[in-house]
């Protein structure tokens, strides 16, 4: 069978700097500029592309000054039903991906082959209309989406009756809490039927209940449907769940194609101190790909001993501090960090979260938020720190993503002596009493000496 | 509606019709109309979104919606009726703006709006494909809307000079009333063209949005709204031929009110213009649509 997406040599090249539109002053002037200088030191000496000082990684750097391959030289095909999940670091080029094969923007060079509609799925409530209704909102966007009126309207009640949002179809959505918007707008998206179906991270979405419901729904359109599925996720769970099988982008680059599996031990690994990836800290000093948005930058990340020394592996028994530095560039409200720790094979031994411990709103500034894990709690293991910053029921300001990993070792714990890997994605240190409670009167004579 | 015989499409079984290629295209006409027209509907709902959106939620809305012409031809009734004194061929003044007014505020409104297409919906072309065409046609239909009620003031006047005016006769209101679709057209076809046109300079240079303003209220005056065809005819005729507007606006009055002065001349040039200017915009807003979402 011809596989339904077919990739050759993808490649995009963003320029630096020019992330917003250009003035035609500018313009004018760099074509005066060209005019009296030699065209390549006319184009790095032009104001629009000087705007930016972010260092490029070498192998990411484009022909031009200030240019880099946000892709290079992509190539994979998948076949019919097949679930893809794509995984990789914030920056390696997902996204990017994703709005090439949705046809938001054209690549630069190479091409893809799609035999099928395809309808992505990049936000939730795409289009969504305040002061229209449930009802008109459905239909507007499941058009954006790709939708045929009279097929929206034949699954309409499906849709209704899978956002829970029931008597308020006909309200206003201004007047929705964000649950039920968000609920609403998966609702639609959940009922595309493309042959293709694009999604980028927007499971990450409402309540941990609904949640598990678009999982299944997801799973649904896969298995039964037999749609091609291409998801991007930081959620390494589902990524395993629900794929057959995953791509993993680092660099713009495919570095790996293969089990959903042996993907993600892979990319998690990439973390690891083995990988020569860390020591015990990482900083990005606003390299291209750091963690940012508008309104916050992470600046680093520091696993801490307890002497507040910077290491990449502990002692079991040791308390280990994972240090969060970032700037606040506007002032924001009621976010809180939420810190997952991940084993390799992408499994969340426990998830924490500062929103207790800190203020309800942040200044811009620069802060630290340390979280401290006791000693005495983690097996003997490799575990990744995987982080997201999000204001609980509204929306996510960084996007989870997995950052540093850090090996545990050493003894301290029950299971370190014994020479075999102890079960479980923790080893707290639990008490145990042993005693002899056999009562003496019914003890056998016979073996009384 | 097909409710009820809706079943998923068969994926295996049915032979691979569909395929489409992505790559980085290089021609310059490169429209897909099959894909226009599979999008009918969302140009339909968009429509319906726009309209709903604009007169739901206030009474007060719609109606300065309605009477903004009207309020402009006050303005210009005094201003350059009683003041300047300018003569209006005849028909009383309030008939006379009103009329051009209908035609030009269409335009300007399709080409403001229109003329921001890349702009106003970055975020939403950003995460989202669908024919970016639709989104500047949807704006002249549903404006096309407001457009037919803004009539209804215009007729009231007609009504009131036709029955109660000192110069019944001077309004000569009649069958070639119908025959206003043809300048209509020309309207949307340019306002298509005027719009692509400027949402994809306002896309790639960010500083026109400020030029547009004053480039509209410029040419506003260059089109027959204020003087009559015949007296631009007599300072500046080229002007005529330079301004694609200038026929519509005159044929529009001429066809409702009988007075007018338009040349075969006149309308094969401002058709010629029209035409030319709704292929040029075409042609540079698909080739700037491709990757405007890497700069917006």
């Amino acid at each position: 069978m011809k596989p339904i997406v077919e990739v050759q040599n993808l490649s995009k090249l963003y320029r630096l700097g020019s992330i917003g539109a250009s003035t035609l002053r500018e313009s004018v002037e760099r074509w005066f500029k060209r005019g009296d200088d030699t065209s390549a030191s006319a184009a790095v000496g032009s104001p629009l592309l000087n705007r930016t000082k972010e260092p490029v990684p070498d192998s990411r750097r484009g022909p031009e000054a200030a240019t880099f391959w946000a892709l290079k030289d992509v190539s994979f095909s998948i076949a019919p039903g097949e679930v893809v999940g794509i995984v990789g670091r914030n920056g390696a080029g997902k996204s990017t991906l994703l709005k090439i094969l949705s046809r938001i923007t054209e690549p630069t060079s190479g091409k893809a082959i799609l035999r099928g509609r395809i309808a992505s799925l990049l936000e939730v409530g795409t289009g969504f209309h305040p002061e229209l209704s449930g009802r008109e909102n459905i239909f507007l966007n499941g058009a954006i989406l790709g939708m045929k009126r009279w097929e929206i309207s034949a699954k309409f009640d499906e849709i209704v009756e899978f956002s829970e949002i029931g008597d308020f179809v006909d309200t206003p959505v201004k007047r929705y809490s964000s649950g039920m918007y968000v609920r609403l707008a998966f609702a639609v998206a959940a009922h595309l039927e493309p042959e293709i179906l694009l999604i980028d991270e927007v499971l990450a979405v409402g309540d941990a209940g609904f949640q598990k419901k678009c999982l299944g729904k997801m799973g649904e359109v896969a298995t039964q449907h037999g749609r091609t599925v291409f998801f991007v996720s930081h959620n390494m769970g589902a990524i395993r769940s629900l794929c057959e099988e995953a791509i993993l982008i680092d660099g713009g680059r495919v570095t790996m194609k293969g089990k959903p599996g042996d993907v993600i031990s892979h990319y998690l690994s990439m973390a690891l101190p083995a990988a020569g990836g860390c020591d015990g800290e990482i900083f990005w000093n606003g390299e291209a790909g750091s963690p940012r948005c508008d309104e916050v930058a992470l600046r680093g990340i520091r696993l801490l001993n307890e002497r507040g020394i910077a290491q990449s592996i502990f002692e079991a028994d040791k308390p280990v501090a994972i240090e969060i530095h970032y700037d606040v560039l506007r002032r924001i409200r009621g976010a809180r960090f939420n810190l997952q720790l991940l084993t390799q094979e992408g499994e969340t031994a426990f998830g924490a979260t500062d929103h207790l411990y800190q203020q309800e709103c942040f200044e811009p500034g620069s802060y630290r938020t340390t979280c401290h894990i006791p000693g005495g709690l983690l097996n003997r293991r490799s575990y990744v720190v995987g982080l997201q910053l999000d204001i609980p029921g509204e929306r996510y300001v960084l996007p989870f993503a997995e950052y540093i990993g850090f090996l545990v070792s050493g003894v301290g714990n029950q299971s370190s002596h014994f020479p075999e890997p102890w079960p479980g994605v923790v080893c707290p240190r639990i008490r145990w009493d042993v005693k002899n409670v056999t009562p003496a009167r019914s003890l056998n004579p016979a073996e009384v000496v | 509606m097909k409710s009820d015989n809706y079943t998923l499409p068969e994926l295996g079984a049915a032979p691979v019709e569909y395929e489409i290629v992505i790559e980085a295209s290089r021609t310059w006409w490169n429209f897909r109309w099959r894909e226009c027209w599979e999008y009918r509907d969302l140009l339909a709902l968009l429509i319906q979104r726009d309209f709903t959106s604009r007169y739901k939620q206030t009474i007060l809305g719609p109606l300065w919606f309605v009477l903004q012409p009207v309020m402009t031809m006050l303005i210009f009734v005094v201003m350059f009726g009683r003041v300047a004194k300018i003569p209006t061929e005849g028909i009383p003044g309030p008939l006379f703006y009103l009329s051009g007014l209908l035609a030009w505020q269409y335009f300007q409104q399709n080409i403001v709006t229109g003329g921001a297409t890349f702009i106003n919906h970055a975020p939403l072309f950003g995460k989202v494909w669908f024919p970016r065409l639709i989104m500047p046609l949807s704006i002249v239909l549903s404006n096309l809307i407001s457009f037919a009620l803004q009539l209804i003031p215009f007729f009231l006047f007609l009504l009131y000079y036709k029955v109660l005016g000192p110069h019944p006769a001077s309004i000569q209101f009649g069958f070639t009333a119908f025959l206003t679709l043809i300048p209509l057209f020309q309207i949307v076809l340019l306002s298509v063209g005027v719009s692509l046109l400027m949402a994809a300079a306002t896309a790639k240079y960010r500083d026109l949005v400020h030029l547009t303003q004053y480039v509209v209220q410029l040419w506003m005056f260059a089109s027959p709204t204020v003087l009559s065809l015949s007296m631009i005819r007599e300072r500046s005729p080229w002007l005529i031929w330079l301004n694609p507007m200038s026929v519509p606006i005159e044929s529009f009055r001429l066809f409702l009110l009988g007075h007018g002065s338009v040349t075969v001349q006149d309308a094969a040039i401002s058709w010629a213009l029209t035409i030319v200017l709704l292929v040029l915009g075409m042609a540079i807003f698909q080739r700037v649509e491709r990757t405007v979402v890497d700069s917006v």
